[in-house]
């Protein structure tokens, strides 16, 4: 069983290494995720956004579904936490509660 | 705020503190437009400041109580969605900040709507990170 571990293991690394070679090199301006929406985002986000951070125009304004997620996560986590480290029983529960 | 736990030294210092935690919060919240900011990083100033002070004052002092906590976590979330989803009414598509009616126009009116949701972030983060410390902090040994 361990072994078998250790060959996906590697058969993982020998994949994720030669895939790893036909990235495009950091900082590549021809680089796929650099022509798609970035060019927009840049020449058109302070002006439309009224945001001159633009890292605030994209997260708040393009794309606030998307933190929209990130916040319902937060809060998934909090909920969770309070749900499993917390429980109590009724009558604790009342005498606590003001 | 009575110290009844740690020192008088530690209450004056909190004391002293925590305007400045609470004013940098605020300031981070709303100056995420120009600068790095936003809604997470000012939750997370805010809610450091709310542990801090119970963590010297103990449970109980001035703060959030649990439930005021956990009601306010759903108020931030309910909040952001209801701001995004509100220019539904107004005919323009989700989160489409230019349709709400809000005393701006054109890209001011947008920063703004988007001020509304970092405010709905920072609310839920500060109060989930109270939430997560008064639950590991009151656990009972049962």
């Amino acid at each position: 069983m361990r072994l078998l571990a250790w060959v996906a293991l590697a058969a993982t690394a020998f994949v994720v290494g030669r895939a790893a070679r036909s990235l495009p090199p950091v900082g590549d301006p021809e680089a796929p995720a650099a022509v798609h929406v970035s060019p927009y985002y840049i020449e058109r986000g302070p002006s439309e956004t009224g945001a001159p951070n633009m890292v605030t125009g994209v997260l708040a304004d393009y794309r606030s579904f998307d933190t929209l997620g990130e916040t319902v996560v937060v809060f998934a986590a909090g909920l969770a936490c309070v749900l499993l480290l917390s429980r109590r029983t009724d009558q604790e529960e009342e005498s606590e509660s003001p | 705020m009575t110290p009844s736990f740690g020192s008088p030294v530690l209450g004056t210092m909190v004391r002293l503190l925590t305007p400045f935690l609470l004013t940098f919060s605020a300031y981070v919240a709303v100056h995420g437009h120009t600068s790095p900011g936003g809604g997470f990083q000012a939750g997370a100033a805010l809610g450091s400041g709310l542990i801090l002070i119970r963590l010297v004052g103990g449970p109980g002092t001035w703060g959030l109580s649990r439930e005021a906590a956990l009601r306010l976590a759903c108020a931030g979330c309910l909040a952001y969605a209801w701001i995004g989803w509100l220019s539904l009414a107004y005919g323009a598509p989700a989160f489409d900040y230019s349709a709400l009616p809000l005393p701006a126009e054109g890209a001011a009116r947008r920063a703004l709507g988007s001020l509304g949701i970092e405010l709905g972030v920072l609310v839920t983060v500060s109060s989930v990170m109270v939430l997560i410390f008064d639950s590991l902090s009151s656990r009972r040994e049962a």
